[in-house]
């Protein structure tokens, strides 16, 4: 049997983990990038690649060292170097003497045949439709169901009485997702974790708003952003990011596949400011900051990946869009640093800032700079 | 009267600062914190301590600087608060009339923007610490110049020589082949204090709006080379505040007297003979191996620090290490 393994994208590697089960292969989880699988990614990986390149590839390292033989990555389009990262990290594991297959799922709407071939290879048992009706059905679920249990965290923690609260509770919906074996589990889940948040002991403010946007795996991967979500979630923020996996997957492939450009809405609105694709994530960063603001949030924090361009492009046109919609700009660099009262000063700094301006905007007097004394 | 104290570790230096109610500074010390903030944080409270003979009623206490956690456990802290507001504070209470804060201290520079009073916009250098006081202090002493009298060579110069700015090695190595080929002292330094401004506009404070009055603090504001470079660059005045070195303590300090401290957490100035201790020791929680930090009073655990994931935090529960 295959022993599949594939990259860590926070609570969905569980999901992954089902589905790979499900079509008939053996799977070796991957652990949550640690310190250590830093040290490995940064040890291998060419000194200039990106944060999100080297956590990768560490998490690939100590896959294989626990026995995978395959590897299953989604490549991309380019111009971005992500699109041929998988090409890149499986040439730097065979000269490493690792000995595996490499399977990449491509986009659907450029590379079908391609999409196919691959998808055979991970299919090792046989099933009806009826069988692939219900795995997707549940995977669908799954995969919404732990957005669902994120997005709301994010917003009940700025509210929670007794700090610690919600990330308790979050990690008791995401233990109870993960023991999901059917579709009806998951609908019964959905309502208990519905009732978990609604137990929580709330304060009644409106919390300063900031939406994150930036490049997809230092946004949506916790251990890679320094659990900045947390951050401001302790600080009273809600803060709200502008990917989750559920949506991205499903405009990635699934419009893709019909022709219908992604994330439409985003793309129109970075337009104006952002005419040609640069790879990566950099215009939905703009069309995002647009939809943040547009919908009255406070502020938007951009994460990068050190040397990341498409990043670097649209940082340097974000400071422009949001002075024109009014709102607060942070941008905040990811590399290797792991210690993070830096970014804890600035991010403390940036909720001072947008608090002062609130209050202005409303007219109350501000008392010197001191915003919420 | 009551009094107000405000702390400010940073990498380089520990200063702290002693405010009557109406804001006027009673005393400011500054200490160099050598690696050692719990020893410096005492030693500045020991010296205030002896300078006052028990005159100030100190009513609350406010802490910043990247070493703000701890000097709030050491002292007693009412606020914590981040040295960018901080600063902020303390430019519009010395200067009304601020736009534009340039802040250069021993690791680390910054910019603040202010708008009718209001911070709109700031900046913090991430990769670099070109510029900052600790590469300064570096040259002087490969120079053999003591660092108070770098400003005044830099005024000497009547033709300085460019220096490379971008990143600290880069100037290093600029410098010293510059030197080997024969040019003036003065000329060099004047050459790096503009190539030290350059890289700060360009990188600190690309794409801001630099409007005057500009002030100009942090422990590099001493140093008459650099604003002279930094006039030169923006083409206005810039403005050196009285107590430039300590801002941060000034910030701190008026924050601990705006937030309404009833019952202050101060542990006195006695906290200067407190044993403090710290040790670590690494969480086999999982396979981040956190180094998990106590601070000790006497021995005991008061605060614990250093776990990424937070399993650490509660004290009572954990009473181990």
């Amino acid at each position: 049997m295959r022993k599949v393994s594939f990259p860590y994208v926070g609570n969905a590697t569980i999901t992954f983990q089902k589905l790979m089960k499900a079509l008939g292969n053996d799977v070796v989880l991957p652990k949550r990038p640690t310190e250590e699988t830093l040290s490995l990614g940064t040890k291998y990986a060419p000194e200039f690649a990106c944060l999100p390149f080297k956590i990768v590839l560490g998490t690939y390292i100590e896959a294989l060292e626990a026995g995978a033989d395959t590897l299953v990555s989604t490549g991309g389009v380019g111009p971005c170097r992500a699109g041929l990262y998988t090409t890149l990290h499986e040439k730097i594991l065979k000269s490493l003497g690792y000995e595996f297959e490499m399977i990449t799922l491509e986009p659907p709407g450029r590379h079908l045949r391609d999409l196919v071939a691959s998808i055979k290879k991970l299919v090792n048992r046989k099933l009806s439709i009826a069988d692939y009706f219900r795995l997707g059905r549940f995977v669908w679920k799954e995969l919404q169901l732990l957005d669902k249990a994120e997005k709301l965290s994010h917003k009940i923690r700025p509210l929670e009485v007794k700090k610690g609260e919600t990330t308790r509770t979050y990690k008791k919906c995401a233990e109870l997702i993960a023991k999901a074996q059917n579709y009806r589990d998951l609908v019964e889940i959905e309502r208990e974790i519905e009732l978990l948040y609604e137990k929580i002991e709330k304060k009644d403010v409106d919390p300063i708003k900031i939406g994150i946007v930036g490049e997809i795996y230092v946004v949506i991967e916790p251990a890679a952003n320094l659990e900045i979500e947390e951050m401001l979630g302790d600080l009273g923020v809600y803060a709200e990011r502008s990917m989750f996996l559920a949506s991205y997957t499903f405009y990635n492939a699934v419009m893709d596949l019909f022709r219908m450009p992604g994330e439409r809405d985003v793309k129109k609105l970075a337009a104006p400011y952002f005419k040609e694709m640069c790879g990566g994530h950099g215009r939905e960063s703009v069309g995002n900051a647009i939809l943040f603001a547009k919908r009255g949030f406070d502020g938007v924090i951009q994460l990068s990946p050190f040397t990341c361009i498409p990043e670097i492009v649209a940082k340097s046109i974000l400071p422009k869009v949001c002075a024109e919609y009014d709102i607060g700009f942070l941008p905040v660099t990811l590399d290797e640093q792991t210690g993070k009262e830096g970014l804890r000063t600035r991010v403390e700094a940036f909720v001072d800032l947008l608090a002062a301006k609130r209050k202005k905007r409303k007219g109350d007097v501000v008392y010197g700079t001191l915003p919420g004394y | 009267m009551a009094h107000y104290l405000g702390i400010d570790v940073g990498s380089v230096s520990t200063n702290l600062i002693i405010l009557d109610e109406n804001g006027d500074v009673e005393d400011a010390v500054y200490i160099r914190t050598q690696g050692q903030p719990i020893k410096a944080v005492q030693e500045g409270l020991r010296l205030l301590n002896s300078r006052s003979n028990g005159k100030w009623d100190i009513r609350g206490v406010g802490t910043t600087g990247s070493g703000r956690q701890l000097a709030a456990v050491i002292a007693g802290a009412d606020i914590v608060k981040n040295e960018i507001t901080a600063h902020a504070i303390a430019a519009q209470k010395e200067v009304p009339d601020v736009r534009t804060v340039i802040e250069i201290g021993g690791q680390d520079s910054k910019i603040i923007i202010l708008r009718d009073g209001v911070v709109t916009d700031f900046a913090m250098n991430t990769v670099c610490a070109a510029g900052t006081g600790s590469f300064l202090d570096q040259q002087a002493n490969r120079l053999g110049i003591p660092i108070e009298e770098f400003g005044a060579y830099a005024l000497r110069s009547k033709n300085p020589v460019r220096i490379a700015g971008r990143c600290a090695v880069f100037a290093e190595s600029d410098m010293i082949h510059k030197q080997q080929l024969g040019y003036k002292i003065e000329d060099i330094i004047r050459g790096l204090c503009q190539a030290l401004v350059r890289n700060y506009l360009n990188n600190v404070g690309k794409g801001k709006e630099i409007l005057p009055r500009v002030v100009f603090q942090g422990g590099v504001a001493a140093n008459i080379g650099m604003k002279a470079a930094f006039e030169e660059a923006l083409g206005m005045e810039v403005y050196v505040p009285k107590y430039h070195h300590v801002m941060g303590a000034l910030g701190a300090a008026l924050l601990a007297r705006d937030a309404g401290v009833k019952n202050t957490k101060f542990r006195g100035f006695q906290a200067s003979d407190i044993e403090f201790t710290a040790d670590s020791f690494e969480c086999q929680g999982c396979s981040n191996h956190c180094e998990v930090v106590n601070i000790k009073m006497e021995g005991k655990v008061i605060a614990r620090w250093g776990d990424r994931c937070n399993r650490w935090k509660t004290i009572e529960d954990f009473d181990v290490a």
